[in-house]
């Protein structure tokens, strides 16, 4: 059971987290950040992701900023 | 009850943006540095020096004390942070163009002197703030904008080897080439950056770390498909492991 | 204290040390590899830094480093290595880094020679280094004066966060003469306020040369600028040798300076009405003192060991108020008292001549 905390507005789109994510949790956004890159977003069902944090530490930006488990 | 497990590290700034592109490897590797401070709890002791290429703005990211560099020379200035106030931890960042091209004399001095300070340098093969020339530590075929044909060692010689080198000197403590590629290796690159810390810390000698980190824009590619062009063709030439560790634990 | 006997470079190290010098990091250079080598010999055992750097590039980035902190840092060097200090005595004055810079000028261009020469004026205070900046520069004549400029170096660094270079040649580097040390006169700025420790209980700071969003940097220029307006008004001062009355002023800095004493007094005694205007700081340029003496005088000769630098900001003091002449030699060339008294002889004629015709 684990819960991330995405600051979309930090976001690039670079993806790095879609592809290190064990559980295939995160997509890219359909709509545009501030910026207007699309950023990433939790797609997963309450209680799939594990709280593991390799999105977090793959992130160049910071954006996924809080990891729960 | 859920618990915390990661957190934004309090030594960057609490507003800061990394403006990096996107992918670029920096914002990992200077959040890795930012953790560590935070675990050792040095925050109040640390002096980070700066230096040119996508390297320069420390002090828009980081919570510290920043000292800024000319091109090649943070190691230097490092040297007379740290000989004047030898409690400080003092580190530089540095990119290859800095400490591999430019300033490679000033990194293997520092390092045969033994300098208490740490090095990290990020290991891009090419000065990507400049537009992607190519560095010292450009592959041999690798297409930059100074070398549109590839890298040709009869006209550009070879890439130099800053991990190896620098582990020959005398005065180097802990020296270890990572990559940031997946989550196991940015663990094991912050477990060889911790080591670089230690060195210093515990008063053994200089410590370096080299990271092979992406450079998508100029390396025409997307950011996953450069750490998989890392994995795949950098680390062959520059591959990955510790090449000295006076603690003896590895 | 007593006098002794001591050499140019030595009394420049010990001087150092006695201003409280925390750290010297040098590279050999003739003609003042004494300074490092007493450095070398007397810094360790007092507990303080003493670094032979890799290269002058290293050396000046070292006081950098060490400027950052508030110590009081010194490298020193000559002629082919101050060039390669350039870049970073640029970006010290950019980034408001003390340190006290001490060349010892030596013949060139290019590697030069070893003998004696003042052709590095326009290298120490018109640049070589990139931007709008301005270096301090205090240039002794004598062994004494350049203990007491050691001292105000280290002072004026710290005072105004901008490098000082001491502005020598081989002669003065390189003779003995008796001098005396007293103590360092002058009471240290607070450095706390800027700088570098950690950032314990405050904001972080940084001391950086890279000022990138739009009008900084021009900001910070005219911050500095407004700073080197405060030294030309609180720190310019020159040595008024026989002035009052005089005709003719020379005008020399350095070791030239105290050469055409000795010519200027044989000239007097020969009733020429010769003076000395000898700038002690070379900036801030004592400018507007100089335009003053010019409005008295019939012409100025220009003293120099090298092909004419200093001589432009002596026309552009002078601004028209009289004639100005030059006479110099370069790489070794020497200007001595007789070839100095022979040039006062031939231009005070025309100043003669000039007043016979009524013309004057």
């Amino acid at each position: 059971m684990g819960r991330i905390v995405i600051d979309k507005e930090e976001c690039k789109g670079c993806y790095i987290c879609v592809n290190a994510c064990p559980k295939g949790l995160l997509k890219k956004s359909e709509t545009r950040n501030e910026h207007g890159d699309y950023p990433v977003e939790f797609v997963g069902d309450e209680g799939s992701c594990i709280g593991c944090a390799m999105c977090a530490q793959s992130c160049p930006d910071v954006a996924i900023k809080e990891v729960y488990r | 009850m859920e618990t915390l497990v990661y957190k934004r590290p309090e030594s960057l700034l609490k507003d800061g943006h990394f403006t990096f592109c996107p992918g670029c490897g920096h914002g990992v590797v200077l959040r890795m540095i930012a953790e560590l401070i935070d675990e050792f709890n040095i925050q109040k002791d640390t002096i980070a020096i700066s230096s040119v290429g996508c390297s320069i703005f420390l002090e828009k990211f980081f919570n510290l004390d920043v000292a800024g560099a000319s091109h090649g020379r943070s190691p230097c200035v490092a040297t007379g942070v740290k000989r004047c106030k030898p409690d400080k931890f003092v580190f530089t960042y540095q990119g290859d163009g800095d400490a591999a091209t430019i300033g490679f004399n000033e990194t293997i001095h520092t390092a045969s002197r033994g300098e208490h300070i740490t090095t990290i340098m990020i290991n891009n093969t090419n000065f990507g703030m400049t537009g992607g020339q190519a560095s010292a530590t450009t592959l041999v075929g690798q297409v930059t904008t100074t070398t549109p044909m590839g890298r040709k060692p009869e006209l550009t010689g070879y890439p130099l080897h800053a991990a190896e080198i620098v582990s020959k000197c005398d005065g180097t403590a802990y020296c270890a080439r990572v990559a940031i590629t997946t989550p196991a290796q940015i663990r094991k690159a912050k477990a060889a950056l911790k080591k670089a810390f230690e060195v210093q810390l515990n008063g053994l000698g200089y410590g370096f770390v080299e990271v092979l980190a992406a450079c998508p824009t100029n390396w025409h590619m997307t950011p996953v498909d450069s750490l998989n062009h890392i994995e795949n063709v950098i680390e062959k030439v520059h591959p990955l492991g510790v090449f000295k560790d006076i603690t003896g634990e590895q | 204290m007593a006098k002794v006997l001591v050499k140019g470079n030595e009394a420049i190290a010990q001087a150092a040390i006695n201003a409280g010098c925390q750290c010297y990091f040098g590279y050999p250079i003739t003609p003042q590899s004494e300074i490092g080598e007493y450095m070398g010999a007397h810094l360790p055992k007092m507990g303080r830094v003493f670094v032979t750097a890799e290269s002058e590039l290293a050396s000046i980035n070292m006081v950098i480093g060490a400027g950052t902190t508030g110590a009081k840092a010194m490298t020193s060097s000559s002629s082919c290595g101050i060039a390669l200090m350039q870049e970073s005595i640029s970006a010290m004055c950019c980034a408001e880094v003390p340190g006290v810079i001490v060349s010892v000028m030596r013949g060139g261009p290019g590697l030069g020679n070893i003998a004696p020469a003042q052709a590095d004026y326009f290298q120490a205070l018109k640049g070589g280094g990139n931007g709008d900046y301005k270096t301090l520069v205090l240039s002794p004549s004598t062994v004494q004066e350049a203990i007491d400029l050691t001292y105000r170096a280290f002072y004026l660094a710290l005072k105004y966060r901008n490098p000082v270079m001491l502005l020598a040649d081989g002669i003065l580097g390189q003779m003995m003469e008796p001098a005396e040390f007293g103590e360092y006169p002058y009471e240290d700025p607070d450095v706390s306020t800027w700088a570098l420790d950690g950032a314990n209980n405050r904001e972080p700071r940084n001391i950086v040369s890279l000022h990138m969003p739009e009008g900084a940097m021009e900001e910070r220029t005219n911050r500095l600028f407004e700073k080197y307006q405060a030294m030309q008004e609180n720190e310019t001062t020159y040595e008024d040798f026989m002035l009052k009355d005089a005709k003719l002023v020379i005008t020399a800095f350095g070791t030239v300076g105290r050469v055409a004493k000795t010519a200027i007094k044989k000239a007097r005694e020969a009733g020429m009405k010769v003076g000395l205007f000898r700038p002690i700081t070379l900036f801030p340029f004592p400018d507007k003192a100089l335009h003053d003496v010019a409005e008295n005088a019939d012409l100025i000769l220009d003293l120099e060991l090298n092909k004419g630098q200093m001589l432009l900001d002596v026309r552009s003091a002078v601004f028209g108020a009289c004639p100005v002449e030059f006479y110099g030699r370069t790489a070794g060339g020497l200007l001595t008292p007789d070839s100095i008294y022979e040039k006062i002889c031939e231009l005070y004629k025309k100043i003669d001549n000039k007043i016979e015709a009524g013309v004057n």
